[in-house]
C-alpha cells in the first residue's frame, strides 16, 4: 500500500518524513505525487514504436522485398515493434525493465491473438449465416421437398432445430438428475467407494466423443436393434455429458463451506435435510452454471450424433423412431455439398447453433459464475432486509410492542448475523 | 437421561453406546446416493468393458500385425493402426505446439496483466471458446483458414524444407504458379484448428495454477524491487509449473480425440505421413467417423479396437495430467 501525501496526517508527518515543511502561511505548496505507474514517456515510446513498426513493415512489404499476405505483415510488424520498442526504452531504462516490457508486450500479443481468433471464428460463422437466416422459411420448413439446386427461399431447418432440442432435452433428463445425485454422493458419502467412482468419472472425461458414439452404435443399434434414432443420439450425448456435469458439479459442491454443514448438523438436521436445505441451495448458482455449460458442450457435439442419429431431411418429431437430424449434424452434411445454396444453409445452421450456445452462455453468466456463499449486491440487499425483518419480528415477540427503542437499536450492527430463513 | 440429574458413582459409569439412530429419510438418501454412484460406475465401466470385449475379436484375428499394419482393410484381414495412431499423435503434437504459447500467454495476461474489472469477462470468454461447437471450428478451418494458410505452408516448406518434417513431396518452390493443392488438407492445418479448440482447457488449468501462486512470495519479490516480469519468472511460473504441464497434457488428451474438425479438413491416407505440410493425414477418430457406416461386423470390431487404442492413449495422457496438477496443488494449500 502506498501512502499518498494526503493520507499522512499532519501530526504524523514529523515521524514519516521529517523534512516536510509544516503547514502554514508562506509555506511552499506541496505538490501531489502521482502514484500511477503510467508515465508520459512510456506512452510515447509505445505509440512511437508502434507507428515506426507499421511504417517500416509497409516499406519492407511494399518496396523492398517481394512479400505479401496479411499474416506475414502482422508477424513482421510485431517483430519490428518489439525491436524498436526495446531500442526506445533502452534510452532511459536498464536491462531488467527492457526485459519486463518486452515480456509484457509478448503476453499482451498472445492474449490478443487468442481472443481475436475466438471473436473471428464466432463472427465468421454468424456472418456467413447471413445469407440463409433472413428467410423465414429457414425456421418453418424442412428439407424433405427441397433439392440442392433450389434457392434459399425454399426449404429450411425446422427438422434439425426440433431434433437438436429433443435430443438435448432427453440427454438433460438423463444427465441432470443422475449427474447431480452422483456429485452429491461423491461429496456427502465419502469413502473408498466414492474415491473409486471419482477416479472412474475422471477417466471417463478422457473418453473421446467419437468413441462414446461408437459405443452406443454398437450396443443400442447393432446389439439391441434400436435403430438409428434421436433417442440413440441422446444416449450417446448422455454418455459424453455425464462425466463433464459430474466433475463440474463435484467441484462446486466441494466449495460449500464445512461450517455451514456443521451448523446445520448442530441444529439437529439430518444428512438429507442438510443436503436439501443447505448444500444444494448454497451451491445452486454454481450447479446451474455447471449444467448449462455441460449443455453447451453437448449441444454442439457432432461426432456421437453422426454415428447414432442417422440423417433425415424431413421433420421427425418422434425421437424414438426413425432417423432424426440435429443442427451440428445438418451443418456437417450440408457443407459437404458442392452447391452454393446448400453451403449457405449449412452456415445458417452453424450460425443458429452458435447463437444457441451464446444464449446458454449468457444465461450461465447471469445466473452463476460466483462461488457458493458469494452474493450479488441485490441478493445481499435482499438478505439484509430479510434479517432486519426477522430481527423486528423476534424483537416484538420477545419484548412485546414496547417502543422504548433501546433494545431494538442495540443489536442493530449484528443484524446480519441473524441467519436468514431461506437462501436467496 | 437420568444421569444428568442424579450423581453417579465413578465405577458404575459405563460408556454410552453412541449409535446414531438414523432418520429413515437419511438412510434412504444414502442408499439413493450410493445407487446414483453405482449407476454412473456401471455405465462408465460398461463402456470400457464393452469396447474391450468387442475389440478383442478383431485383435485376436489380427494379433501383433494390428500395431504394424498401416492399411485399413478389415474384410481382407489387413488392418492396423500403424498409420492412424502416429497420425493422431502428429496432429495432437502440432496442436499443442501452437496451443501451449497461446494458452500460457493468455493465462498470464488474465492473472497478471489484465485490469481487475476485465478478469471475469475474459475468463468467461475463454470458457465460451471451449464451448464453441467443433463443427464451427471445422467450418472456419475449411472455408477460411485453408485457402489463407497455404501461403504460409509454401513459405515454410521453401525455406525450411531441409528439415525432414517440413519437406513437401511434389512441390516446386521455383515455380510461382504451382498449384496450392499439395499444401491443403494437411496435418499442419488440422493441427492449427485443433490448437484453437484445446487452448481454452489448457488456459483455464494454467490460470487456476497461476492464481494460486502464494501472495507472500509475490509481494516479497515486488518488495525486493522485481519488475512484473521478474515476479512472473521467479514466483508465478515456478509455482505454476505443475499447472503448465498438466494443462498442456490435458489439452493434448483433448486434441488426440478431436473428430469433426479433423474430418472436415484432412484427406485421409493410409500410409504414415510424416510431412506436416503435405496433403494427406489421418487420425483414429477420423477413421472411425469415415468408416463406421460401411463396416461389416468384423470391421466394426476392428474400429472398436482402434477406438480402444485411442481411448487408452487419452486415458494415460489424462491421468498423467491430473496427477501432475493434483501434486502441484498439494503444496500450495499450506499458506493462506
Amino acid at each position: 500500500m502506498t501512502l499518498t501525501t494526503d493520507q499522512i496526517r499532519p501530526d504524523a508527518a514529523g515521524t514519516v518524513t521529517p523534512d516536510v515543511v509544516p503547514d502554514g502561511p508562506g509555506a511552499p505548496a506541496e505538490t501531489r505525487r502521482t502514484t500511477s505507474a503510467l508515465h508520459a514517456r512510456d506512452v510515447f515510446a509505445l505509440v512511437g514504436a508502434g507507428a515506426a513498426a507499421l511504417a517500416l513493415t509497409s516499406v519492407i512489404f511494399g518496396r523492398v522485398l517481394p512479400f505479401d499476405g496479411a499474416l506475414g505483415f502482422t508477424v513482421v510488424a510485431h517483430l519490428a515493434f518489439m525491436a524498436l520498442y526495446a531500442v526506445l526504452i533502452s534510452l532511459d531504462e536498464n536491462g531488467a525493465v527492457i526485459r519486463a516490457r518486452l515480456a509484457q508486450t509478448l503476453v499482451h500479443a498472445l492474449a490478443f491473438l487468442l481472443l481475436a481468433a475466438l471473436l473471428f471464428i464466432v463472427g465468421y460463422a454468424l456472418w456467413r449465416g447471413r445469407e440463409a437466416l433472413p428467410h423465414p422459411n429457414f425456421f418453418t420448413e424442412d428439407m424433405s421437398g427441397t433439392g440442392p439446386l433450389q434457392p434459399l427461399t425454399e426449404g429450411g431447418m425446422l427438422h434439425a432445430i426440433v431434433g437438436t432440442l429433443e435430443q438435448i432435452g432427453i440427454s438433460l433428463l438423463v444427465t441432470v438428475p443422475l449427474g447431480l445425485a452422483c456429485a452429491v454422493f461423491l461429496n456427502e458419502v465419502p469413502g473408498r467407494y466414492a474415491r473409486f467412482v471419482r477416479t472412474i468419472v475422471e477417466a471417463m472425461t478422457a473418453l473421446p466423443s467419437i468413441v462414446a458414439g461408437l459405443f452406443v452404435y454398437a450396443t443400442a443399434i447393432l446389439a439391441l436393434g434400436l435403430g438409428k434414432s434421436g433417442f440413440a443420439a441422446s444416449l450417446a450425448l448422455s454418455v459424453m455429458m455425464l462425466p463433464i456435469i459430474i466433475r463440474a458439479s463435484d467441484v462446486v459442491i466441494r466449495l460449500v463451506p464445512g461450517s455451514l454443514r456443521e451448523a446445520s448438523y448442530a441444529l439437529g438436521a439430518g444428512q438429507w435435510r442438510t443436503v436439501w436445505t443447505v448444500v444444494l441451495p448454497t451451491s445452486r448458482s454454481g450447479l446451474t452454471t455447471a449444467v448449462i455449460l455441460g449443455t453447451a458442450r453437448g449441444i454442439g457435439e457432432t461426432s456421437p450424433v453422426l454415428l447414432t442419429s442417422g440423417a433425415a431431411t424431413g421433420l421427425n418429431a418422434n425421437p424414438f423412431d426413425g432417423p432424426q437430424t440435429s443442427l451440428p449434424l445438418a451443418t456437417f452434411t450440408l457443407v459437404a455439398s458442392p452447391e452454393k445454396a446448400m453451403i449457405a444453409r449449412g452456415f445458417g445452421c452453424a450460425a443458429l447453433l452458435m447463437a444457441l450456445v451464446l444464449l446458454l452462455f449468457l444465461l450461465a453468466r447471469v445466473i452463476g459464475g460466483r462461488g457458493p456463499g458469494q452474493l450479488s449486491r441485490r441478493q445481499q440487499k435482499r438478505r439484509t432486509a430479510a434479517s432486519l425483518r426477522d430481527l423486528e419480528r423476534m424483537g416484538s415477540q420477545a419484548y412485546g410492542p414496547d417502543p422504548s427503542g433501546g433494545r431494538a437499536d442495540g443489536p442493530g450492527p449484528e443484524a446480519s448475523a441473524v441467519p436468514p430463513p431461506r437462501a436467496g | 437421561m437420568s444421569t444428568v440429574t442424579t450423581p453417579v458413582a465413578a465405577d458404575t459409569d459405563v460408556p454410552r453406546a453412541r449409535s446414531a439412530a438414523k432418520d429413515p429419510a437419511d438412510r434412504l438418501f444414502r442408499v439413493g446416493a450410493r445407487g446414483a454412484g453405482a449407476v454412473v460406475l456401471v455405465t462408465m465401466t460398461l463402456v470400457g468393458v464393452f469396447l474391450g470385449v468387442r475389440a478383442s475379436q478383431a485383435l485376436a484375428g489380427a494379433g501383433g500385425s494390428f500395431v504394424t499394419t498401416p492399411a485399413w482393410e478389415p474384410d481382407s484381414h489387413r488392418f492396423g493402426i500403424a498409420a492412424v495412431l502416429p497420425g493422431t499423435v502428429l496432429i495432437g503434437v502440432t496442436a499443442i505446439g501452437f496451443a501451449l504459447p497461446l494458452a500460457l500467454g493468455t493465462a498470464l495476461y488474465i492473472t497478471e496483466y489484465a485490469p481487475r474489472r476485465l478478469r471475469r469477462t475474459l475468463v468467461s470468454l475463454v470458457d465460451l471458446m471451449a464451448a464453441v461447437p467443433s463443427v464451427v471450428y471445422g467450418l472456419w478451418g475449411f472455408f477460411f483458414l485453408q485457402p489463407h494458410i497455404t501461403g504460409l505452408s509454401r513459405w515454410i516448406s521453401t525455406y525450411f524444407g531441409w528439415i525432414p518434417i517440413f519437406a513437401v513431396n511434389g512441390a516446386d518452390p521455383d515455380d510461382p504458379l504451382s498449384p496450392a493443392t499439395v499444401y491443403t488438407s494437411s496435418t499442419f492445418i488440422a493441427g492449427v484448428v485443433v490448437a484453437l479448440m484445446v487452448t481454452p482447457i489448457a488456459c483455464s488449468v494454467m490460470r487456476e495454477a497461476f492464481a494460486q501462486a502464494p501472495p507472500g512470495e509475490r509481494e516479497g519479490a515486488f518488495a525486493l524491487g522485481a519488475s512484473q516480469w521478474g515476479v512472473i519468472r521467479t514466483v508465478v511460473l515456478p509455482f505454476g509449473k505443475g499447472g503448465i504441464i498438466g494443462g498442456t497434457m490435458l489439452g493434448l488428451g483433448r486434441a488426440l480425440g478431436e473428430t469433426i474438425a479433423v474430418v472436415m479438413i484432412i484427406s485421409p491416407v493410409f500410409v504414415f505421413q510424416p510431412h506436416l505440410l503435405e496433403n494427406g493425414a489421418n487420425s483414429v477418430s477420423a477413421l472411425i467417423a469415415l468408416r463406421y457406416g460401411a463396416a461389416s461386423p468384423f470391421g466394426m470390431s476392428a474400429l472398436m479396437a482402434a477406438g480402444l487404442s485411442l481411448f487408452l492413449m487419452t486415458l494415460v495422457v489424462n491421468f498423467i495430467a491430473s496427477s501432475v496438477v493434483a501434486r502441484s496443488r498439494s503444496g500450495t494449500g499450506a499458506e493462506a
